[in-house]
C-alpha cells in the first residue's frame, strides 16, 4: 500500500496549479466602466418589482412544470433500469446519459424534435434517468439482505424485489428523488435560456429591457420557491404535481417541425461530414485533425482553466464560510444570516449567476469562475457546515466560542470531508464550466453551441464526446487522491441526505 | 429420509465452522440442536435447510435474525411465507390491498401468538418479543411438512415459549429446531444434538441423554 497523500500536500498542489494557470486565465472586464451598471443593477434589485405578475407566475409555473415532468419521468425510466444496472449493456447506456449535461441535451433535443416541452422535459428525463438507474440501484444493492434470505425458495424476482427489497429502500429514493428535484428545478431554470419557456427566458427579457427590479422580483420568487421545496412536494402530493405539470406543459404551443426531421437528425446529422460524403478514413482523420486544432484543444485549455481557478475559488468559499452556520461561531444572527447567504448562493445555478456576472463584467473567464466558485462554495460551504453542525454540541464544555472555535476545533475535524466533497465537485465543476460556453465564454460549450447554430451537428457530438472523456479522467484522478489520502468516501446519494456525512472526526494525524 | 450429511464440512466463505458432521433428519422426527453460541447451530441449520429446499420439500423458516421487512406490517410480513404460492400480480395487488377473507386466515395465526392487536402495525414499531413472533406468524402461516426454526423463541417468557413450541410440534409433521433453553429442549425434542467447539458431541433421542453431558456442552 502507498503512503498515505497528505491532505494538506494535495491543498498547496491544487493552489499551485491555480497560480501557475491565473496568469494564462483571461479575466479582462470589458471595455467600458462596469460599475455604473452594476449600480443600476443593484438599485434596481433593491427595489423588486412584482408589477408583472401574470408573467412572474407565468414561468414560475412552467420552471416547476419542466422540473417536476422531467424529474418524474427520469425517476420512473431509472427505476424500471435499476435492477438490471449490472448488465454491461444498461450500465453503459446510463453512463452515456448521464456524462451529457442537462443543457447540452437541451440544445441536441431542440434540434431533433423542435423547440417545444418534450425537447425541455427530455432534456432532464434522458440525464437524470441515468444517474436514477446508478443510485437506485445502489440503494438496492444495499438495503439489508436478511428479508430477502428469509423468503420462501421459490418466490418470483418480481414479488421478491417488491416485499423484501422496495420497503426497505423506499425512505432513500424519496429523499434522493427529492435532492434531484432541487437540481431539476436549478436545470430547468437554466434551459430557458436557450429559448424553452422557463424562468431563464424570462430573466433575459427582463435584463435585455434593463427591467432589474422584474429581473429581482422574479429571482426572490425562485430562491423561495426552491428553498421551500420540502414543505410544497409531499410524497402525498407527488401525482397531483405529476399530472399538473404534464397539463400545464401541454399547453406550451411549439412551432411546427418539418416531417422527419428526427430521423433526419439520427441518420444524417450526427454522422461526421467526410463520412457522410464518402471521403473514408482519411477525410474523417483530417476532419478530426482540424476539429482538434480549432475548437478542441483551444476550448479545452479555456475550460480546464477555468476549472482549475474555480475550484481553487470553490474551496475558498466554502472553507471561510462553512462556520457561518454554526451558532457556536456566529451567534444566532450570524447564523441566519449565513443560511441566507448560502441559499441564495445554493439556489442559484452556476450558469444563471455566470449570467448575471457576464452582464456586468462582460465575456471572459472572469464571470465563469466567480459564478462556479461561489455556487459550489456554498453548497460544500452548506455540506461541510451541517457535520460542523453535528459535531459541536460533542466539543468540551469549556471549548472556544467563535473564530477560534472554527480554527482549532471545527477546521481540523472537518478538513477531511471538506477536502472530499471539494474534489468530488472537480468533476461537475468541469462539466458545469464547459456548459458555460454556452454564454460566449470560450469553454468548449462555445464550439457545441456554435456548431449546433450552424447545423453542424457531428462536431457538436465529436466535442460532447471530448467532454465525456475529460469528466471520466478527472473523475478517475479524484477518486484516486481521495484513496491516497484514506478520506472518507463521498457519495451522490450523501449530497441528497438531510443527516450529516460522520458525526465523528475523519481527520487523523498519522 | 428428510435429509442428510454424511462427513461434511460445513461453514461460511472459506472458514469452517463445522467438521466431519454426519446427520440424519427423518420424517416425523422433532430434532433440537444445542449448544453455546458459536458452536454452529445456525450453520448446521442452514445446510439443512439448503438440502431440504433443493430436494423439493416446502419448509417453514425462522431465521435467527427474523428476516422481517420493518416497514411492513405484521400481516404483510406473515403473508410473506406464502409469496411463492402467487405470481408477481397477485402479489403486488396484495402490496396495495389484502383482500378480506385472506386476512381472516392470516389473523387466525396471528391470534395465538397475542398478535391480533399489532396486525396493522409496521413491525419497525413492534417490540423485540412482537417481531420474534411476527416471524415464528410467517413461518405457521406457510406451513408444509417440515419447519426450520433458529432460536425461535429467544425474546419471548417461558409461558408462551411452551405454547408456541406446542404449537410448531402441532403443526409441523417433522422440526429441526437450535434452542438454548434445556428444558424447553427435552419436552420437545424427540432427538437432541449437542453441539460444540465445531463438532457434534452427542446425538440421540431425548430421554437417553443424561444431565451432565448437556451441561458438558457450556462447561
Amino acid at each position: 500500500m502507498a503512503e498515505r497523500l497528505s491532505p494538506g500536500f494535495v491543498t498547496a498542489l491544487f493552489l499551485g496549479v491555480a497560480l501557475i494557470l491565473l496568469p494564462f486565465a483571461d479575466l479582462s472586464v470589458a471595455g467600458h466602466d462596469p460599475w455604473p451598471l452594476l449600480g443600476r443593477m443593484l438599485a434596481g434589485f433593491a427595489r423588486p418589482d412584482f408589477g408583472a405578475v401574470e408573467t412572474l407566475a407565468h414561468s414560475l409555473a412552467l420552471t416547476v412544470a419542466f422540473a417536476v415532468a422531467g424529474v418524474a419521468l427520469g425517476a420512473a425510466a431509472g427505476f424500471v433500469m435499476a435492477p438490471f444496472y449490472d448488465r454491461r449493456a444498461i450500465r453503459a447506456f446510463c453512463i452515456a446519459l448521464r456524462s451529457v449535461h442537462e443543457i447540452f441535451w437541451a440544445l441536441l433535443l431542440i434540434q431533433a424534435i423542435g423547440i417545444g416541452a418534450p425537447a425541455g422535459v427530455l432534456a432532464l428525463a434522458l440525464p437524470y434517468a441515468g444517474i436514477f438507474a446508478k443510485i437506485f440501484a445502489e440503494q438496492i444493492e444495499e438495503a439489508d439482505p436478511r428479508p430477502r434470505n428469509a423468503l420462501p425458495p421459490r418466490t418470483d424476482a418480481v414479488s421478491r424485489f417488491l416485499y423484501a427489497c422496495l420497503p426497505l429502500i423506499r425512505a432513500p429514493m424519496t429523499a434522493y428523488t427529492l435532492y434531484r428535484l432541487e437540481c431539476g428545478m436549478r436545470a430547468s431554470a437554466v434551459i430557458g435560456f436557450i429559448g424553452l419557456p422557463t424562468l431563464g427566458f424570462q430573466l433575459d427579457s427582463f435584463f435585455r429591457k434593463g427591467d432589474y427590479g422584474a429581473a429581482s422580483a422574479i429571482l426572490i420568487c425562485y430562491i423561495l420557491l426552491i428553498a421551500s421545496i420540502r414543505l410544497w412536494m409531499r410524497p402525498r402530493l407527488a401525482p397531483f404535481w405529476i399530472v399538473a405539470a404534464f397539463a400545464l406543459l401541454a399547453t406550451v404551443k411549439a412551432p411546427p417541425m418539418g416531417d422527419g426531421a428526427l430521423w433526419r437528425f439520427l441518420s444524417e446529422d450526427i454522422v461526421p461530414a467526410p463520412l457522410r460524403n464518402g471521403e473514408g478514413l482519411a477525410g474523417l482523420l483530417d476532419w478530426l485533425r482540424a476539429l482538434t486544432m480549432a475548437e478542441i484543444l483551444p476550448g479545452l485549455w479555456n475550460t480546464l482553466i477555468a476549472t482549475q481557478i474555480a475550484l481553487v475559488l470553490t474551496g475558498a468559499v466554502a472553507f471561510l464560510s462553512f462556520g457561518l452556520t454554526v451558532p457556536a461561531v456566529t451567534g444566532r444572527i450570524g447564523r441566519l444570516t449565513g443560511h441566507l447567504f448560502l441559499v441564495v448562493l445554493r439556489s442559484l445555478p452556476e450558469y444563471m449567476l455566470a449570467y448575471l456576472f457576464l452582464q456586468i463584467f462582460g465575456p471572459s473567464l472572469l464571470p465563469a469562475i466567480l459564478a462556479l466558485g461561489l455556487h459550489n462554495g456554498a453548497i460544500i460551504g452548506h455540506l461541510v457546515g451541517r457535520e460542523a453542525d453535528a459535531v459541536a454540541p460533542g466539543l468540551r464544555p469549556d471549548a472556544p466560542r467563535g473564530w477560534v472555535l472554527w480554527g482549532w476545533e471545527l477546521v481540523p475535524r472537518l478538513f477531511g470531508s471538506f477536502l472530499a466533497l471539494c474534489l468530488y465537485r472537480w468533476e461537475i465543476i468541469l462539466r458545469e464550466s464547459a456548459v458555460m460556453g454556452i454564454l460566449g465564454i470560450a469553454t468548449l460549450g462555445f464550439f457545441i453551441d456554435s456548431a449546433l447554430s450552424e447545423l453542424r451537428v457531428d462536431r457538436a457530438v465529436a466535442i460532447l464526446i471530448v467532454i465525456a472523456l475529460l469528466s471520466a479522467g478527472i473523475d478517475s484522478i479524484s477518486r484516486h487522491l481521495r484513496q491516497r489520502m484514506k478520506l472518507q468516501p463521498v457519495t451522490e446519494s450523501d449530497c441528497a441526505r438531510i443527516t450529516p456525512l460522520a458525526a465523528t472526526p475523519v481527520h487523523r494525524e498519522t | 429420509m428428510k435429509a442428510r450429511l454424511d462427513g461434511a464440512t460445513l461453514g461460511y466463505g472459506t472458514t469452517p465452522v463445522l467438521r466431519g458432521v454426519n446427520l440424519t433428519l427423518q420424517a416425523g422426527e422433532r430434532v433440537v440442536l444445542l449448544g453455546p453460541s458459536g458452536a454452529g447451530k445456525s450453520t448446521l441449520l442452514a445446510a439443512i435447510h439448503a438440502q431440504l429446499v433443493a430436494g423439493g420439500e416446502r419448509v417453514a423458516l425462522v431465521p435467527q435474525d427474523h428476516g422481517l421487512v420493518p416497514q411492513l406490517s405484521v400481516r404483510r410480513n406473515t403473508y410473506m411465507g406464502r409469496l411463492d404460492d402467487h405470481g408477481a400480480l397477485t402479489n403486488l395487488g396484495r402490496l396495495v390491498h389484502l383482500p378480506q377473507a385472506l386476512r381472516a386466515d392470516i389473523d387466525a395465526v396471528l391470534a395465538p401468538l397475542g398478535l391480533l392487536d399489532s396486525a396493522s402495525r409496521p413491525v419497525e414499531a413492534l417490540s423485540g418479543g412482537q417481531r420474534q413472533r411476527t416471524a415464528l406468524a410467517r413461518a405457521l402461516y406457510r406451513g408444509g411438512a417440515v419447519i426450520v426454526a433458529d432460536e425461535p423463541v429467544s425474546a419471548v417468557d417461558a409461558m408462551q415459549a411452551r405454547e408456541i413450541m406446542a404449537m410448531i410440534a402441532a403443526r409441523f409433521e417433522t422440526a429441526m429446531i437450535a434452542l438454548h433453553d434445556v428444558d424447553l429442549a427435552r419436552s420437545f425434542a424427540t432427538r437432541i444434538v449437542g453441539l460444540q467447539g465445531g463438532r457434534i458431541r452427542f446425538d440421540a433421542p431425548a430421554a437417553e441423554i443424561a444431565q451432565d453431558r448437556i451441561d458438558r456442552l457450556y462447561g
